[in-house]
């Protein structure tokens, strides 16, 4: 029963990502498909495997895409740091509203979640240009003279980032939180802690595997992320994803494109494995 | 109790969802506005519905939405056939051959960035069309299994939850009173957790309806979906048809969501009642 | 406690040689891994009977339940129904019902459909599905609800449900998981009596599973007591509680009263028991069977135990002296508990049979004695 969507994954997840291996130590060719086949035959009986490792040795030596992964890295990192501050408080307090209430503000959450990222990026387009909505309100309180430049800059992908991501991390951070017993807190009070301390020492700690389940959910991906740089962030937001795309669809260099993608799938395989691992815990200790 | 009505949190929360939804009613707001600039009001002639009538007639926009909605129907209804054999055998049978790597393979996806899962999948159809001549060039067949594959992995997340909470001797009773294990699975164990399957469903279809990354990679001349035409659009700027467009969407979308919730509501009812 | 019901079954079926059973489990163990939990058991219920199966928690009751009925397949051993080998035989293949803890009434049907479901699997004609299930439904009192669904009926009413589901087959044996232990006292009391009607009136076989003594004491007509996936007992309520055959069993069932000790005097008809604990002996009037030297139990149980405040006639044999520490006053009667000089302490229950009795009062020194055929002797 199980077989069928084990070889379909199989077939359509797991051997793609062989194939983009194997093209990552191919050459260009100009062509169709733009890149050389690996396996040559040289001379009547014998095969060769040719491994290019100039598409890797150019990705380490050129500094753009060095700078692109750390660059992605820092910027996914604050914005789970940012989506953190912002929905941490949301989370709880719509675990600790009452039942009807709470129902409600979920649907709030959730209906970002289900509308379009894209047409919710592009929100931000109109808001933060040049003459958007925020620099047209501003202008009109007389709180500045001039419009503000906020597309096209690496603020603008982070607004993006965050407020995309946001419903991300509230939702699983939020099915923690509405598991913990609130007593725990009473208690604590009845023997002397004061709220702040009581939250610092109890509800923190206990909500740990949420944090860290939501945050795995919006750095992840938001590392590889695409479409908000390009939308909102200038030419100076340089991330990996974009890199990526730009590599693959403008340049036509595929093997250097499939390079990338496997390195940056191996930076971010340690994370998807602590994700598991935190999962796997938390679903362990609910039974 | 102090910390319920805590000022802080509820100074968060509500600006929190400030922040959340500002955005998205000044979308609602300004397509409502004559002015081309879209971001600024012209009082003159607003509020107007001539960028409903324009969006309403725009055959780009209506073709594009076309293939979407078939893409993403084909894709719902696959992934929630695979996802539900998949989330029931990884919950019901603690021991199979294969079971971590289905696991694993089942949970990567929710976390992949788009761009790896797109080209690998693209690299894949080109070497198969190389290998065997199938796919004969990319459209809305290689969008469609490019979908499939990784929707069906949050259906199978959702499935496998559901079935935690579901109570084996529901199954066992059906067997003791004679029904074979293929009959208590389609008598018993489907209609119970249709809810969650539903939800998979919605899911799996709203995921599709707005992809865009791996659409790009995988579809091909003529192909192009909703998002992929949006982005094109808005790649320039704001324009507001666009505008229309998440209104319109926002419109189904809330309904659907209010919809679907009152009725699992109801539904939540009966499952608390029978555990 | 009024009479138990037991006596269903006229004759002692079962300790008739020729009888053949109506089921047998024959050497069954079942390990999930290196944890054994059910270790080589032997069985025989005989047609008719109400088995109940009695242990705690982690005993292995259920486990035996669940290969009974199809659940899970021994590991080694055999399983018998009406002496057809039924050992690896499905559940929907079996001619065995069972009544889920849980009820596990299916949500989405309503009454009618739930106790029906089986006989559609039978393919039976609707009309005689109708006509059954609505007998059924009559017998359990539940007639009225039959459109309702599950979620609109109160605890009793489910299990009265889940009871009608599993009989309609007429099963040759009905397997129940601890049938009362979701209803309240009263409750429970009343169904146990309806259970054991019932069953009369269907003549169905029953093996139940519960770890509440009371209730097997009640609903059995043998018990079967299970410690470590083992049968370590299997008998009558009364031979259960007045004859154990281990320090387990007589501790297990009812309260009891151990006192540790060498056999002073070995005879066919009688036997001595020296018990330090005690500080005293004990003169049991009957034989026992043990190795020379070897330490014995002496079981007593606290209802047997005669209390007074001046020294009861008699020689020196079961006879003590000692404190009342604790009373426990419970309308009917009152629990003591009582020290011996040798710091054991004893458990004596007195009826309260008159409102102005001599109350005895802590701090009491009174005279603890019993007869000589109270004391069961058991040797591990």
């Amino acid at each position: 029963m199980v077989a069928l969507p084990y070889l379909w994954l199989l077939l359509f997840f797991v051997v793609p990502f062989v194939i983009v291996l194997k093209i990552s130590f191919s050459d260009v060719a100009l062509a169709i498909p733009p890149y050389k086949p690996l396996l040559e035959w040289v001379g009547k009986n014998s095969l060769a495997i040719k491994l290019n490792f100039d598409n890797y040795a150019f990705l380490f030596t050129d500094s753009l895409y060095l700078h692109a992964f750390a660059n992605s890295i820092k910027v996914a990192f604050l914005s789970t740091l940012m989506c953190l501050i912002i929905g941490y408080p949301m989370a709880y307090g719509i675990a600790r509203a009452r039942p009807a209430v709470r129902n409600v503000l979920l649907l709030l959450v959730i209906l970002p979640f289900w509308t379009s990222l894209l047409l919710r990026v592009y929100a931000w387009i109109g808001l933060l240009k040049a003459n958007g909505v925020i620099n047209n309100v501003l202008m009109s309180l007389g709180v500045i003279h001039e419009p503000l430049t906020m597309l096209y800059t690496p603020f603008a992908m982070y607004v993006g980032i965050v407020y995309s991501y946001l419903p991300f991390l509230i939702l699983p951070l939020y099915a923690n939180l509405e598991k913990m017993d609130w007593q725990l807190l009473e208690a604590a009070e009845d023997l002397g802690c004061r709220p702040w301390q009581a939250f610092y020492k109890i509800t923190l700690p206990l909500s740990r595997n949420g944090i860290l389940a939501g945050s795995m959910l919006v750095f992840i991906p938001a590392v590889g992320e695409f479409v908000i740089p390009a939308l909102l962030g200038g030419p100076n937001a340089l991330m990996i994803g974009r890199v990526l795309w730009d590599e693959f669809f403008s340049n036509r260099a595929w093997p250097v494109a499939s390079a990338v993608a496997i390195l940056l799938l191996l930076l971010l395989v340690p994370f998807m494995m602590w994700y598991q691992s935190v999962q796997a815990r938390e679903s362990a200790g609910a039974r | 109790m102090n910390y319920r009505s805590s000022f802080f949190i509820l100074t968060c929360v509500g600006l929190g969802f400030a922040f959340l939804y500002i955005p998205i009613l000044s979308m609602v707001v300004f397509s409502f506005n004559a002015s081309k600039l879209v971001t600024v009001w012209d009082s003159a002639n607003s509020p107007t519905l001539k960028w409903y009538y324009t969006l309403l007639h725009n055959e780009e926009i209506l073709d594009a939405a076309w293939i979407s909605l078939k893409v993403a129907v084909i894709n719902a209804s696959g992934s929630v056939i695979l996802g539900t054999l998949a989330g029931f055998g990884l919950a019901r049978f603690s021991q199979f051959r294969g079971r971590f790597t289905l696991n694993a393979m089942t949970t990567a996806p929710l976390v992949m960035p788009e761009v790896i899962t797109g080209l690998s999948l693209l690299l894949l159809f080109v070497a198969l069309e190389q290998l065997i001549g199938w796919p004969a060039g990319r459209g809305i067949t290689t969008m469609t299994i490019a979908h499939m594959t990784f929707s069906m992995a949050y259906v199978t997340v959702i499935v496998n939850s559901r079935m935690a909470s579901f109570d084996s001797a529901l199954e066992e009773a059906a067997m003791d009173l004679g029904a074979r294990p293929l009959k208590v699975f389609f008598v018993i164990t489907l209609p119970i957790i249709f809810p969650a399957i539903l939800s998979g469903w919605l899911l799996a279809f709203t995921l599709s309806w707005d992809d865009l990354v791996i659409s790009s990679f995988t579809s091909g001349p003529g192909s192009s979906t909703l998002p992929m035409v949006v982005f094109s659009k808005v790649r320039l700027g704001v324009s507001p048809e666009i505008n229309v467009l998440a209104t319109i969407t926002l419109a189904v979308v809330s309904t659907m969501i209010v919809v679907v919730s009152l009725w699992m509501a109801r539904r939540r009812k009966l499952d608390k009642a029978a555990a | 406690m009024t009479a138990s019901a037991g006596g269903v079954v006229k004759a002692q079926t079962w300790n008739d040689p020729s009888a053949r059973p109506y089921v047998e489990v024959e050497r069954v163990s079942k390990s999930f891994g290196d944890f054994t939990a059910v270790k080589d058991v032997s069985l025989k219920v005989y047609k008719g009977e109400i088995f109940c199966l009695l242990g705690a928690s982690g005993c292995g009751k259920t486990t035996l339940l669940r290969m009974l009925g199809g659940f899970e397949t021994p590991s080694s051993g055999r399983i018998l129904i009406d002496g057809e080998d039924m050992t690896g035989v499905p559940p929907y293949e079996r001619p065995v019902n069972m009544m889920f803890q849980s009820y596990a009434l299916f949500p989405h049907m309503n009454v009618e459909q739930n106790v029906g479901f089986g006989l559609k699997q039978d393919r039976l004609p609707k009309a005689q599905i109708q006509e059954r299930v609505a007998t059924m439904l009559d017998l359990v009192k539940m007639g009225d609800y039959a459109q309702r669904k599950p979620h609109q009926l109160s605890g009793g009413q489910r299990q009265r449900v889940a009871l009608a589901r599993s009989l309609v087959k007429r099963p040759k044996l009905l397997l129940l998981d601890e049938p009362l232990g979701a209803l309240d006292k009263k409750l429970r009391e009343h169904t146990q009596f309806e259970l054991i009607s019932l069953q009369d009136k269907l003549g169905v076989t029953f093996i139940v599973v519960t770890h509440d003594q009371e209730e097997a004491m009640t609903l059995a007509s043998r018990i079967g007591v299970m410690n470590h996936g083992e049968i370590v007992q299997a008998g009558t309520p009364s031979e259960i509680y007045e004859f154990p055959n281990s320090r387990f069993v007589a501790d297990f069932v009812g309260s009891v009263n151990m006192f540790e000790g060498s056999l002073i005097e070995d005879e066919p008809d009688y036997v001595r028991i020296g018990s330090a604990e005690l500080g005293g002996t004990i003169y049991v009037s009957h034989g026992i069977s043990a190795p020379p030297g070897a330490t014995v139990w002496a079981a007593l149980r606290p209802e047997k135990v005669f209390m007074s405040i001046s020294a009861p006639a008699g020689g020196a044999d079961n006879v003590v002296r000692g404190n009342v520490q604790d009373i426990a006053y419970l309308g009917d009667l009152s629990i003591y508990l009582v020290r011996l000089a040798t710091g054991k302490v004893v458990r004596v229950t007195q009826p309260n049979t008159s409102r102005h009795a001599e109350a005895i009062g802590w701090d009491q020194q009174v005279y603890l004695s019993w007869d000589a055929t109270s004391p069961v002797v058991v040797t591990r």
